[in-house]
């Protein structure tokens, strides 16, 4: 594996092996060794085009303990705004060093034409483009879901994902949906027609309009971010309405089955698609995928960057 | 001028005949004819009225980085084409008989095809007021066509002004159809490719409604309305309804949506963006029967150059647009040809006749004894693999890039001079005034 562009390019086997690698990783990181030597003197580059603190800081914090040096590029105020394409950005950073490039960009596939054009050596992490996919999202949040279900370790089948909200404008959807279906799970979407793909009679997943209906068969239910501009454009006439019909409140927390998990990307808008209840509620497992999500981009690095083999505890390598 | 004499030349009726060309006018066609000619042998190959393009983006004046009149023309001629027609949509706009007119005269003075320049609908091609149209088509561009292609006429009052003003100079309106408020940032066809690509939809019904509406329009104020680049199958059964009720539409498809998909954007490769977008499977073969059984009147190349740094980028970022004048034979040589569509009288009538006859280009699009000797010369049984960097055009923004194609146009003769020799262009350029447009 060079980059990580998309689930889609990953079959089962790898995205367990990654998922593997994040768990041995955090047995390692749990004792009194929090961070490791193994890429000491490799260079990762943040290239955030679009403004995202969360995952700009798991990717960071993920290769310090790692030990790889990190440079962060914020287009905001560089000389993207000034009109530097993409390709000049990343040419430039290369030559700067750069082992490896994680990318964040509002257009979708921006990741594959960096890795595939052939400007650049660096390995390519996708950390979200556009409405494409958002591969390392899509593994924590099974890493996740594999924590709370051990009796399916390597394979989801029998296990019921819903994922509510904006399924149409949203990568972290199209990446679980990919990966949950990899692994074997049942997915439902679960949203208004506005925000459902033209094209997704042809996901493999099925598709309801009624969160009541679905609520009470699923073992894990992901609550999508409403975006404040869908606010403005028709999608949904409110933002009580589509709490209302969409928003995972008390009544629906009280239908979620006991061993049920609530997930969310975050960030959360409470009170519209989750509330507060939902969020801080004992099932709710929002914080440990933060907390995973480091695991995870652990683990990916690691293997892109090729790092030596992980150390066992107490020896360095 | 120089007297021609093109020997051996196969007409579609596979007759074999020598074409005399005096004072870039076709003196004799016959057989065993001799005289004092310069005389260029073509062994048999087929000969054809030359081809009349609708819709071309010559760029110039305002972003000749990508294209002049002149590397145009040069192109078209290398693609058989002897009358090209040049988009408003340059910087300034051609939105007025000044900027019309230096078109032309770029045209004049590149000699190597006939250059007529369309003129915009509105001013800028914003939509909001009218452009001085009237003034255009008296201009020495003597402009008959208006579009502000590239941008819909989208309001509807407009557009139907437009249609009934155009009336007093035969003029005709050709609609770029794309419903703007279902278009708003859309990247690539709306279906199940965008939705795994999260690429924004560009949906079918964007363009049919436009279609529908301006064929309410054109029937109601009884005026010629021209649709550009039919892409989906619901534009096709639009169009051939109006022409079942008598309404006087035409419409033409381009060369690349009648062999080209939209799963092509899943290499997020920006050489496949283009507007409007590569649409689906079934949507090509419907375009294919629509110009197969006469629905669609014409093929039209919508070639559109860009600078390279406007197509190596992300695909949100990238410019819409491919070019197609060189490969444009080749490519419906393939989607109708080779797969017995339509036969050669047909190619000849879509890419020559028709286009000329709809746009009242009356130099082009005959091969008669006292007509201008606009003709090219095709071998339909060669193969040639396209590279972009052969291409005539300023830019290489070919999606046909490495395809190995059918047919090739070895030689073009534009009012009689041989503009392009064995597939190059030979520099020989008419210098004559166009007569191209008799009144």
């Amino acid at each position: 594996m060079k980059n990580l562009l998309s689930i889609q390019d990953l079959d089962s086997a790898s995205i367990v092996e990654i998922l593997n690698t994040a768990r041995e990783l955090a047995r390692i990181t749990d004792g009194p060794m929090k961070k490791l030597p193994t890429l000491r003197g490799r260079t990762v580059v943040n290239l955030f085009f679009e403004d995202s603190t969360r995952t700009r800081l798991s990717f960071e914090a993920a290769a310090k303990r790692l030990s790889a040096d990190v440079i962060s590029f914020s287009a905001k105020g560089s000389s993207v705004s000034k009109g530097e394409s993409l390709k000049d950005t990343a040419q430039t950073l290369e030559a700067m060093g750069a082992d490896l490039i994680v990318i964040r960009h509002s257009a979708s596939g921006a990741a594959k034409r960096l890795a595939e054009s052939g400007w650049i050596q660096s390995a390519v992490v996708n950390a979200g483009d556009g409405m494409h996919e958002h591969p390392t999202q899509a593994l924590l949040d099974a890493y996740t879901i594999r924590a709370h279900f051990p009796d399916h370790e390597n394979d989801f089948s029998g296990l019921h994902v819903g994922i509510v909200g904006d399924i149409l404008h949203s990568r972290v959807a199209r990446s679980n949906v990919i990966l949950l279906n990899k692994l074997g799970a049942t997915v439902t979407l679960i949203a208004p027609p506005t925000l459902l793909p033209i094209g997704v009679s042809q996901w493999p997943v099925q598709v309801s309009h009624s969160l009541d209906e679905v609520i009470g068969t699923l073992d894990a239910v992901m609550m999508l971010r409403i975006q404040s501009e869908r606010m403005n454009d028709s999608f949904f006439p409110s933002e009580r309405e589509y709490s209302r019909d969409f928003g995972l409140g008390a009544q629906r927390l009280a239908a979620l089955k006991k061993e049920a998990i609530i997930m969310h990307p975050g960030p959360m808008n409470r009170g519209l698609e989750i509330s507060a209840a939902s969020a801080d509620s004992p099932q709710s497992v929002i914080l440990e995928q933060v907390a995973n999500g480091i695991l995870v981009r652990m683990a990916v690095l690691y293997l892109l960057l090729g790092g030596t083999r992980i150390p066992t505890e107490g020896v360095l390598v | 001028m120089t007297q021609v004499l093109i020997k051996n030349a196969r007409m579609l009726d596979d007759h074999i005949v020598d074409i005399a060309i005096t004072d870039g006018r076709i003196y004799e066609i016959g057989s065993d004819l001799t005289g004092a000619y310069e005389v260029v042998d073509v062994a048999k190959k087929l000969v054809l009225p030359g081809f009349v393009d609708l819709h071309t983006h010559l760029r110039e004046p305002g972003k000749e980085n990508s294209e002049t009149v002149l590397s145009g023309s040069q192109a078209a001629a290398r693609g058989g084409y002897t009358a090209l027609s040049a988009m408003a949509n340059t910087s300034p706009v051609a939105d007025t008989a000044g900027v019309v007119e230096q078109v032309a005269r770029l045209g004049r003075e590149a000699g190597i095809c006939d250059v007529f320049p369309i003129g915009a609908v509105t001013v800028g091609l914003k939509g909001e007021v009218m452009a001085e149209m009237s003034a255009m088509a008296q201009s020495a561009a003597k402009v008959r066509i208006f579009s502000d292609d590239g941008n819909c006429v989208s309001d509807p009052l407009m557009m139907r002004r437009a249609l009934e003003y155009v009336k007093s100079f035969d003029g005709i309106i050709a609609q770029h159809a794309q419903e703007p408020a279902l278009t708003r940032d859309s990247q690539m066809n709306e279906g199940v490719v965008s939705s795994k690509l999260g690429l924004k939809g560009w949906p079918s019904i964007a363009e049919e409604s436009i279609i529908a509406r301006d064929i309410l329009i054109a029937h109601y104020v009884g005026s010629r309305l021209h649709i550009c680049h039919l892409t989906t199958a619901g534009g096709v059964e639009l169009v051939r309804w109006a022409k079942s009720q008598g309404i006087k539409v035409t419409a033409e498809v381009t060369p690349h949506h009648l062999l080209l998909t939209d799963t092509l954007a899943e290499s997020y490769d920006a050489v496949y963006k283009v507007n409007p977008p590569l649409r689906t499977q079934s949507d090509v073969l419907a375009l294919r029967t629509g110009l197969a059984d006469g629905t669609i009147d014409i093929v039209a190349t919508d070639h559109a150059p860009h600078p390279i740094e406007d197509k190596e980028c992300e695909w949100n970022a990238a410019a819409f647009g491919m070019l197609g004048l060189e490969t444009a034979l080749s490519v419906v040589v393939e989607s109708m040809i080779s797969t017995k569509l339509m036969d050669w009288a047909r190619l000849s009538s879509v890419m020559s006749t028709t286009p000329a006859q709809i746009a009242g280009y009356t130099e082009h699009g005959r091969l008669a004894v006292g007509g201008a000797a606009n003709l090219t010369i095709i071998d339909p049984d060669s193969r040639w693999s396209v590279d972009r960097s052969k291409s005539s055009s300023r830019s290489v923004n070919t999606p046909f890039h490495g395809m190995e194609l059918p047919a090739t146009v070895v030689h073009t003769f534009f009012n009689g001079v041989h503009v392009v020799n064995n597939g190059q262009i030979t520099g020989n350029r008419y210098e004559g005034n166009s007569k191209v447009r008799s009144e």
